[in-house]
């Protein structure tokens, strides 16, 4: 009883009403209602300024909506660790090595000083660069970096895991490499929010699929059943569009 | 023409013969131009980085007094301190006009502002690259300033440098507080626009020429820390 009281409450679900994102005259979301469950992975699909990124953004946190409401389950209190990381299509790295890199983000979520380099240390390793682990970090390859951003988001075993096109600059042995992390992460327990390009991916890592399409959801189905038959004629456009040899 | 080779020479074998008086004017001018730039930093560097990340209402406009106080001249910078220092003035008492301490004074004056606006320019920079990033991991504002103070802390070597180049160089300033004062406030600035008004070439050409020389060594050492550091940090 007393554990089940303490153990804080899941950030999830998120729940978005309404909302609104403009930009000048231009709505770049467009009222968004949604709420994202804990479990399925979830892939975000659509033409390029659908609104996507801004979507995620929204999510996270790091924009704030013109209107509607975005609520977590149990809010994160402001100051305090979060509970949730974003992997984005650039990875942004510091000028120090990449186990610093790790052991900052850690320094940032309050784990205290003499478990950060364990920690660190274990979640290169679950990326496989242990051994670049005193490489400074922005001289390593585009790769190696994008691995390095997971295993950041990895060691701090956020309950909530965005990723916004985390392969889109890879080649593909690299890409495969992030979508193991990927997969890992989720049978850990964390959900998997991740917008794609790569509908193959799409499609090896999807549960569902929230396509997007002028700042609006238009439609929201698992992902075999969007992939066999989309309900939207936007969708299927977008499909064939993105896949012509299956026409 | 035979007057200036003459005085050439002259000033060569000053130098080559470490002069003593040379010497401790060389070493006076170094250690208010460095103790000025160690305040400076202190001061500016913070000042700049927190400008950079925190957006508050008249931001702008802090921002353009700032720069605008990189061409502060150095004569009223002296004079402002002259009047708080002077015996009547409210820092009176203390004793320090004609002193290095009121040289240092004028010249942290002069050149914090140049710190300050130079490092806001180069964090400010480096915050579009990671504000995402750093917010994402729940870095607040004024964490994120010293973050990013740090990782580009080879860019800060050259504005350190440029502080540096300013203090050593400017002569309105230390010669109205300091009063250039033979074994006392005389620096290298001093020396030169004194002994040349007095026809004494060879000290001023000598004192120069050092000048010169520091201010070369000190910008190539600049120039190699930050190139070694860039390609090993990326």
């Amino acid at each position: 009883m007393n554990i089940s009281m303490r153990a804080p409450l899941s950030l999830l679900p998120l729940r978005l009403h309404d909302v609104v994102f403009a930009a000048g005259d231009r709505r770049i979301i467009d009222g968004v209602t949604l709420t994202l469950e804990a479990g399925p992975r979830t892939v975000v699909i659509g033409p390029n300024g659908a609104g996507k990124s801004v979507l995620m953004r929204l999510c996270h946190g790091l924009l704030q909506p013109t209107s509607g409401r975005i609520a977590w389950n149990s809010p994160e209190l402001p100051g305090a660790p979060r509970r949730q990381a974003m992997v984005f299509q650039r990875p942004v790295m510091l000028r120090r090595s990449a186990l610093a890199n790790v052991a900052y983000a850690l320094k940032l979520a309050g784990v205290a000083h003499i478990e950060r380099e364990a920690r660190g240390r274990a979640a290169l390793r679950r990326v496989g660069l242990d051994h670049l682990a005193n490489s400074p970090a922005r001289v390593l390859s585009g790769g190696e970096q994008q691995r390095l951003a997971l295993a950041r988001a990895w060691a701090l075993r956020p309950e909530v895991l965005f990723l916004d096109e985390p392969t889109a600059n890879l080649d593909p042995g690299a890409a495969q490499e992030i979508e193991r992390v990927i997969s890992a992460m989720h049978d850990a327990g964390t959900k998997i929010v991740m917008i794609t390009h790569n509908l193959g991916q799409a499609h090896r890592l999807g549960d569902e699929i929230l396509f997007i399409h002028q700042g609006r959801v238009l439609e929201r189905a698992p992902a075999d059943r969007f992939f066999k038959h989309p309900a939207s004629a936007e969708a299927a456009r977008f499909l064939e569009g993105e896949l012509p040899w299956q026409a | 023409m035979n007057d200036i080779s003459n005085a050439v020479m002259e000033a060569l074998h000053l130098i080559g013969g470490a002069d003593p008086k040379l010497l401790d004017i060389v070493l006076l001018s170094l250690r208010v131009s460095i103790t000025a730039v160690a305040i400076a930093a202190v001061i500016g560097l913070p000042l700049g980085a927190a400008i950079a990340v925190k957006r508050f209402p008249g931001h702008h406009t802090v921002v353009v007094i700032l720069n605008a106080l990189m061409g502060l001249p150095p004569v009223v910078v002296g004079l402002a301190v002259y009047l708080l220092l002077s015996r009547a003035g409210p820092l009176g008492p203390l004793g320090l006009l004609f002193t290095p301490t009121a040289m240092v004074i004028a010249q942290s004056i002069l050149i914090t502002p140049i710190i300050a606006a130079l490092s806001r320019q180069v964090v400010e920079d480096a915050w579009k690259e990671y504000r995402d990033q750093l917010r994402s991991l729940g870095e607040r504002p004024l964490g994120a300033a010293l973050t990013l103070l740090w990782d580009v802390r080879f860019s800060m070597v050259t504005i350190l440098l440029a502080g540096f180049g300013r203090a050593a160089a400017e002569v309105g300033a230390v010669i109205i507080v300091g009063g250039n004062i033979d074994g006392v406030t005389r620096v290298m600035t001093t020396t030169i626009a004194l002994e040349t008004s007095k026809g004494n070439l060879p000290l001023a050409l000598g004192l120069g020429m050092i000048l010169l020389a520091i201010v070369i060594a000190l910008n190539a050492t600049a120039y190699v820390v930050k190139e070694t550091a860039q390609q090993r940090f990326g």
